[in-house]
């Protein structure tokens, strides 16, 4: 997994509530058995004005003028602001897969959905929750100012502002350590095969009927 | 000892280390997999040259790219038309062949949906971990089990390492006492739970479901309930373990039998929450109160009963949820104040991992029966969750109800839930649905989805358009 340390970069909005990950990369994109190539189709029901079909290039696909992220003020962006819920439904780690091969590093919004918010930290992208109040100053900031960009800070667990307003935000130690280092936490969980194969041995001996039945 | 919950006792139980910052390492007993979400997990394994841990603990089913017709379905794997879908399938044969992992194939008379084939083999079992690359895991739940939808990240590390990095969630109790009027099904309970807390009300949160409502449910009704817990929020819904879900488990292929089966219950019959235990959040709604639901929206909280009116954004203070409403109805076609049995309907679904039990299609089939399906509805397809629903609906001829109603009778699968094969939606028309998500797009391109219980969406077939099922004749 790559490594997220400081990121210094533009944000673009995604100004809505529950933004679901069906938008997020729709269903018909899913049949793919890769982990890349989902950029060119993120939000695309809303970036397209035509369907979207698997396998098909973007090249000459009609553009919905409206939609923010086609405006060239936020091309290049790598910082996606949104509302609250971010990522609920399904459990496509597809979503996570598309905003990092469009770009994005990191997510910013009040609330995110579990399953998603999990998802976000294996492919070393960033999912920051900060209060509404601030995500409404991030917003009113990011529309007035073309061009403006974000340094987020994993270490030092902010996000700064171009005005150098400073703002903290959570994370959990084991996921920082990890999206710090850029570790696959199967490597990390297998040093501890001891203590799952002593777990098994006894749930072997108290609860036979979980094993060895589906064969 | 500290009086614990239901979800306090499935943790402990599968804690293999606590760690200091909080995580944990979580021991997974069962582990579903589909088409969809496992290819990338299994490259991953091939990468670093892993193998599954347990196999046993492994099983898999096609269910979301299959195709529903016969036609297709007539040739397999090798039927189906659309050439991406056939890779995914055969992808996921190829994989299960190669780490000898059971796999009930397209044809196979036990394929169907991961969340109806879990429970109804007994390879889900109470006290259980179970997970699945798919939000709708927590539908195993019902069982007096922690199940919960994970990436294909996880996917991945579950087969390679039998455990989850997780973090304890916090408790919540979703209690609904009363008794549910005729006509009220689980399907409008777990409705009307979600309008009353909203999509994002059980984030972060392990929902029990408690209260006499859940006390006389089914377990079909119970597992329709915990299956849309992800659409509160809660990666993860459950039921205590009482008579009624020892009497469904029993004789089930993988359940215990004889002696292991004894020690099993008795096992078993811990796993519900202790008098006194503490809830993070408790939620009470009377059960009596509940009516049939209707979404009329782009998320599942925006549901009304079906005697409301469409609500009106100008009523909404909150300008990000006004705003949210306003694109919501300009997306529906639909306009403040219209009345929800105003709502005409193109197409309807009865199927998914919510309503595809024996139990939704026979609820189904006695609404249909001996009348037939309104001229205007373009098509009304009545999909089982498995092999096993089809022969027994089939075998109480509820099949022949159906078609004889001018409905269709197709083969199991996911299907028009979220139209990954060829059941979909139109540009612009509105489906009454007994699946999970009623987001834009989700049904098929522009489709619009309405969320309904299998008895309100066979009466919406009849009548072309929304009506109370209580006083449908």
């Amino acid at each position: 997994m790559k490594s997220f340390t400081v990121l210094q970069g533009l944000a673009a909005p995604m100004d809505r509530a529950n933004v679901d990950t069906d938008m997020i990369i729709p269903k018909q994109f899913l049949k793919s058995i890769k982990r890349t190539g989902f950029g060119k189709n993120l939000f695309d029901e809303l970036r397209y004005l035509d369907e979207g079909k698997p396998d098909q290039s973007c090249e000459g696909r009609p553009i919905n003028p409206e939609f923010p992220l086609n405006f060239p003020r936020y091309h290049g962006a790598t910082v996606l602001l949104s509302r609250e819920n971010f990522g609920c439904g399904s459990s496509r780690e597809h979503a996570p897969w598309a905003l990092d091969d469009y770009g994005f590093r990191c997510v910013i919004a009040p609330s995110f959905a579990d399953i998603f918010y999990n998802n976000c930290f294996k492919n070393g992208l960033l999912p920051i929750v900060l209060s509404d109040e601030i995500v409404d100053q991030l917003f009113n900031e990011m529309y007035a100012t073309e061009g403006y960009q974000l340094t987020v800070d994993l270490a030092a667990q902010v996000v700064k502002t171009p005005a150098g307003d400073s703002f903290a935000f959570d994370v959990d130690e084991f996921r920082k350590h990890c999206l710090l280092n850029g570790l696959d936490d199967i490597g990390l969980t297998l040093e501890h095969a001891d203590a799952i194969r002593a777990y098994e041995a006894k749930k072997r001996v108290e609860a036979p009927w979980l094993f060895d039945v589906v064969k | 000892m500290a009086a614990k919950t239901l979800y306090d006792k499935l943790w402990d139980a599968h804690l293999v280390q606590q760690r200091d910052d909080g995580s944990a390492l979580i021991y997974i007993d069962r582990h579903i997999v589909h088409e969809v979400t496992s290819p990338q997990a299994f490259d991953g394994l091939r990468l670093a040259g892993r193998k599954p841990w347990r196999v046993d603990s492994i099983l898999a089913t096609p269910d979301h790219n299959v195709p529903t017709t016969q036609k297709e379905r007539a040739h397999g794997v090798a039927g189906i038309e659309d050439p991406v879908s056939l890779i995914q399938v055969q992808t996921l044969d190829d994989n299960c062949d190669e780490f000898g992992i059971v796999e009930f194939k397209i044809n196979d008379h036990r394929q169907g949906i991961v969340h109806v084939v879990g429970p109804e083999t007994g390879a889900c079992l109470p006290g259980m971990t179970v997970v699945c690359g798919d939000s709708h895991t927590a539908t195993n739940g019902a069982l007096g089990a922690l199940a919960h939808g994970i990436g294909t990240s996880e996917v991945e590390h579950v087969m390679a390492t039998q455990c989850l990095v997780a973090k304890k969630m916090k408790n919540m109790l979703i209690k609904v006492d009363g008794k549910l009027g005729l006509g009220v099904t689980p399907k409008d309970v777990v409705l009307a739970i979600i309008a009353k807390i909203g999509t994002a009300g059980g984030t972060g949160y392990a929902m029990e479901f408690g209260g006499q409502v859940f006390r006389d449910m089914s377990m079909e009704g119970r597992m329709t309930v915990c299956n849309m817990a992800i659409e509160a929020g809660a990666r993860a819904g459950m039921v205590a373990v009482d008579q009624t879900t020892i009497d469904y488990v029993q004789g089930r292929t993988y359940a215990p039998k004889g002696e292991l089966w004894e020690k099993a219950v008795a096992d078993w019959k811990n796993y519900v929450s202790d008098e006194g235990a503490h809830f993070d959040a408790i939620v009470e709604l009377n059960g009596a109160e509940i009516k049939p639901q209707v979404s009329w929206g782009t998320s599942p909280e925006m549901v009304v009963s079906v005697e409301d009116k469409v609500p009106d954004p100008a009523q909404e203070t909150d300008p990000v949820k006004r705003e949210g409403m306003l694109r919501a109805l300009q997306y529906m076609g639909l306009q403040a104040n219209q009345p929800i049995t105003s709502i005409y309907v193109d197409r309807v679904f009865i199927g998914s991992c919510t309503n595809s039990r024996i139990e939704d299609i026979r609820a189904a089939a006695e609404v249909v029966k001996g009348r037939t399906k309104a001229s205007s509805v373009k098509e009304a397809i009545v999909v089982p969750g498995s092999g096993a629903v089809k022969a027994q609906a089939e075998a109480e001829g509820l099949d022949k109800i159906f078609i004889a109603a001018g409905l269709e009778w197709r083969e199991p699968g996911c299907s028009m839930c979220l139209a990954m094969n060829a059941d979909k939606l139109g540009n612009g028309e509105h489906c009454a649905s007994t699946s999970n998500r009623n987001f834009e797009g989700r049904q098929g391109y522009g489709g619009r989805t309405h969320l309904v219980s299998p008895a309100m969406a066979a009466a919406a077939a009849i009548a072309g358009h929304f009506v109370d099922v209580r006083t449908f004749n």
